[in-house]
């Protein structure tokens, strides 16, 4: 499936600064190993060891966090719309 | 709750164009004018929030910031002006405040928050407003809110990006529902470290200040269980849902945070619990 995904400022130097990509998968891990293909080191920042998403970052499917979904197992279509929103800190 | 106001002729003048709102009105102008507000951080998101909160006469501002004015500070933290440099945020806050509105008490909190004063310092305020810049303070807000009952503004900026979101304890989610434990140090930069642009917490502060007033007002539809994402490089906005986790260490089903704990201590408290698993701590 392809789908886009939104990447924000705080992962943007690992995609050449742009923040909205085109991604391959038909689960949320299959888009991430797609992702890491394509920018390699940008899985580490997302999942930890075991591959599970870090808990300061939520990933969303359509606006649906994944973590009330199936998780990496939460399949995609073509067209659906990946963000990645991490915890920031400015004030 | 709540002192009877009538409102003075200047009052009436200096309010006119939020009374005139449909769903504002004089009672409306009485609220504004009995909330008390806790605004966390006189920095960019505190400035903007706490410039419309005192226009538009919410009558108690509480202001919390251990830090004084620095030069690098004027490019977006609006409440203080080249002559403060070198004075404590509060005192600098505390007279941009008033010389806009002189119906605004300005209670200044020159101090850094922990776990040992939070809760005493929130207690009397309606609603809290985090514009904090660390996440040891944002945890702890966030924990003590809970907490206490207490609704939560929360808001944060990276660089061009922007997030918010409205915590009614127990209703909705709160931050941990979102994001369960901070980043470990130096995975997200600070404004110091990686730069902001002055309009990006001047619209997330805004925002959290329009959620405050429809708060006390009690209009609208608020941002709870709904986290909005900001983008200033290309005016990007999103509203993604954030439902309440019933895993949450905070405000789930089986609590496992249970009094607000200093960032120092969080770690250790975070591994005792993940022995302890259903155990309460502290």
């Amino acid at each position: 499936m392809r789908v886009k995904v939104r990447i924000p400022m705080l992962l943007q130097k690992l995609t050449q600064d742009r923040a909205e990509v085109v991604g391959n998968g038909s689960t949320i891990g299959e888009l991430i190993d797609d992702l890491e293909k394509k920018f390699p080191g940008i899985k580490e920042r997302i999942c930890d060891e075991t591959g599970k998403v870090r808990s300061f970052i939520s990933i969303y499917v359509n606006e649906e966090n994944v973590r009330f979904l199936q998780k990496g197992e939460t399949p995609l279509k073509d067209g659906d719309e990946i963000s990645i929103i991490p915890a920031i800190v400015g004030g | 709750m709540g002192r009877n106001i009538n409102l003075s002729e200047d009052q009436i003048e200096r309010y006119s164009r939020q009374i005139a709102l449909p769903n504002v009105g004089e009672k409306g102008q009485e609220k504004l004018l009995n909330a008390e507000v806790l605004i966390i951080g006189a920095g960019g998101l505190g400035s903007a929030c706490a410039l419309y909160l005192a226009s538009a006469g919410v009558g108690k501002i509480g202001i919390v910031d251990s830090d004084r004015v620095e030069l690098c500070n004027l490019q977006r933290q609006v409440l203080h002006s080249t002559k403060d440099v070198g004075r404590a945020k509060v005192e600098s806050a505390r007279d941009r405040l008033s010389g806009i509105n002189q119906d605004v008490e300005v209670i200044q909190y020159n101090i850094r928050l922990a776990s040992g004063n939070i809760l005493e310092i929130i207690k009397d305020y309606d609603i809290i407003v985090d514009g904090s810049d660390n996440f040891p303070t944002k945890y702890l807000v966030n924990d003590a809110c809970v907490l206490a009952g207490k609704p939560l503004s929360h808001g944060s900026v990276f660089r061009f990006d922007g997030q918010t979101i409205t915590i009614l304890p127990h209703q909705s989610a709160c931050y941990r529902c979102l994001f369960s434990e901070p980043p470990p140090p130096g995975f997200v930069p600070s404004c110091q470290e990686a730069g902001i642009l002055g309009a990006v917490p001047a619209v997330i502060g805004t925002i959290q200040s329009n959620e405050v007033l429809r708060y006390i007002l009690g209009i609208g539809e608020l941002l709870t269980g709904k986290l909005l994402v900001f983008n200033a490089l290309d005016s990007f906005f999103q509203k993604v849902r954030v439902p309440k986790d019933p895993e949450c260490p905070v405000c789930g089903e089986n609590p496992t945070i249970t009094k607000p704990v200093d960032y120092e201590e969080f770690c250790q408290v975070s591994r005792f619990a993940e022995r302890s698993k259903h155990k309460s701590v502290g």
